[in-house]
């Protein structure tokens, strides 16, 4: 039965697909506590979740059956320092499944700007100091936070050393040995935040996500702060596509798993104004390599509607017919003819995070 | 010993049971107390060992003075409470 994760500001629902059409499963994991990421593995069915406590800070839990019952493992940890400003983790923002070839590796991004890795299914976890300790990083700062965060982590799946990082605000990484390395990509990215002279600087840059094709991982589409953007050589170059109507501003960016030219986003007016054009959501999507966009709205509310949709709140399924996007506004849409015309699920969650097909 | 009590809304998340410690100050008697707890511990202070922003502790009910170093002294007669603070949303 199809079924999709959806990770809220009050807990963790999964909605399903039964005869009377997708619906709500209860009761919801966590109830009442932020969860940040989700993860389902594909390698070995483990489902995790990690929670943003109020109070009592990040968590992160595992489940070996599907989610009836949940254990808390180990969060990553950033290192013990004595400096005053020693950083600590803020949240868990992706968890990423290794390649096929690597059972038990999972990948976290994080706040404050950490890459981590475990090795044991979550059980210990590993910051990644060869990307840590990059000059570099004292460069990046905050996009949307306090501190530099890791939000998209891209494993190539023809070669799971070769990795691409997304980070608000410090560009594109890449590593192509298992993060052993690392160099920066995202040449030809572009920041109108930036100093005129320094707009091209990869090392500034706020990619508010990424996405690649899983058929042909060259090719990554990026929102980012500034625009759209596209990459056909793994996230080392970039190629701005303007001109993209209603808006080019946005979080979310699905890449269509199969054809590399198809991808969707959900555009906003702007930076300083992060709500939908003149009032009308709308999923923006382009089926030949961004030359063209076709602004869909099909079965999504007419105005006046202010839902934003987070950068992990969008998501394609394995064969490109299937999206689910979830709004800030607690709203839950399913479209299955590819974003065309859209199916309100719930209209009365919390607010949501991510959503993420099982 | 001093006796360390935490807030039941911990319970929601894992086991809090009042704990005894050895120690002069709320720092030592934290780190002895929780030294075997390791999870326990990690909801109440971060990684780098500082009091989490929105815990708070209370020494026979009055608030520490010192949330950053955690000095306040502590007593074989103290009781130790840690605390949520409260938070909208």
């Amino acid at each position: 039965m199809p079924s999709i994760d959806v990770a809220t500001r009050k807990g963790l629902f999964r909605i399903e697909k039964a005869d009377e059409g997708w619906t709500v499963v209860t009761p919801p994991a966590f109830l009442g506590e932020p969860v940040s990421a989700i993860l389902t593995d594909p390698r070995d069915g483990t489902r995790y979740a990690a929670l943003r406590l109020g109070h009592f800070g990040c968590r992160l839990h595992r489940s070996g059956d599907g989610g009836a019952s949940w254990q808390e493992v180990p969060a990553p940890a950033y290192p013990k320092s004595d400096a005053e400003d020693a950083p600590a983790l803020d949240m868990i923002w992706e968890l990423v499944p290794g390649g096929a070839d690597q059972p038990g590796l999972i990948w976290a991004g994080t706040l404050p700007g950490g890459l981590f890795v475990s090795r044991d299914r979550g059980d210990s976890w590993d910051l990644v100091t060869s990307l840590w300790e990059k000059p570099e990083r004292a460069r990046w700062f905050g996009g949307g936070y306090d501190h530099p965060g890791i939000h998209s982590i891209l494993v190539d799946p023809r070669d799971s050393r070769r990795l691409a990082l997304g980070i608000s605000c410090g560009g594109v990484w890449l590593s192509e040995d298992g993060g052993e390395s690392w160099t920066q990509g995202g040449q030809g990215l572009r920041a109108d935040f930036l100093p005129p002279d320094q707009a091209t600087d990869p090392v500034s840059q706020d990619p508010h996500r990424l996405s690649a094709c899983a058929a042909r991982p060259e090719r990554i589409w990026c929102q980012h702060h500034n625009g759209i953007f596209v990459s056909s050589d793994g996230g080392a170059t970039f190629v701005e596509i303007a001109g993209v109507k209603p808006a080019h501003f946005g979080f979310a960016v699905a890449a269509h798993p199969i054809d590399p030219d198809t991808a969707w986003f959900v555009p906003g007016v702007k930076d300083e104004c992060r709500v939908p054009v003149d009032g009308q959501l709308v999923v923006t999507r382009t089926r030949d390599g961004g030359a063209g966009f076709d602004a869909l709205s099909g079965g999504l509310p007419g105005t006046p509607c202010y839902d934003l949709i987070y950068r992990h709140a969008l998501a394609v399924d394995a064969s490109g017919d299937v999206l689910a996007m979830g709004s800030t506004t607690g709203n839950l849409w399913v479209s299955e003819s590819a974003g065309t015309e859209w199916e309100l699920v719930s209209a009365h969650l919390p607010p949501v995070h991510a959503v993420a097909f099982v | 010993m001093p006796r360390i009590r935490f807030t039941s809304n911990l319970a929601r998340h894992l086991a809090a049971p009042e704990l005894t410690a050895e120690g002069g100050t709320v720092r030592e008697a934290l780190d002895d107390a929780l030294a075997d707890e390791a999870l326990l511990r990690s909801y109440v202070l971060d990684e780098q060992g500082r009091l989490r922003r929105h815990v708070t502790i209370f020494l026979d009910g009055a608030m520490i003075t010192d949330r950053r170093g955690l000095s306040d002294a502590v007593t074989r007669d103290t009781e130790i409470y840690v605390l949520q603070a409260l938070s909208g949303g």
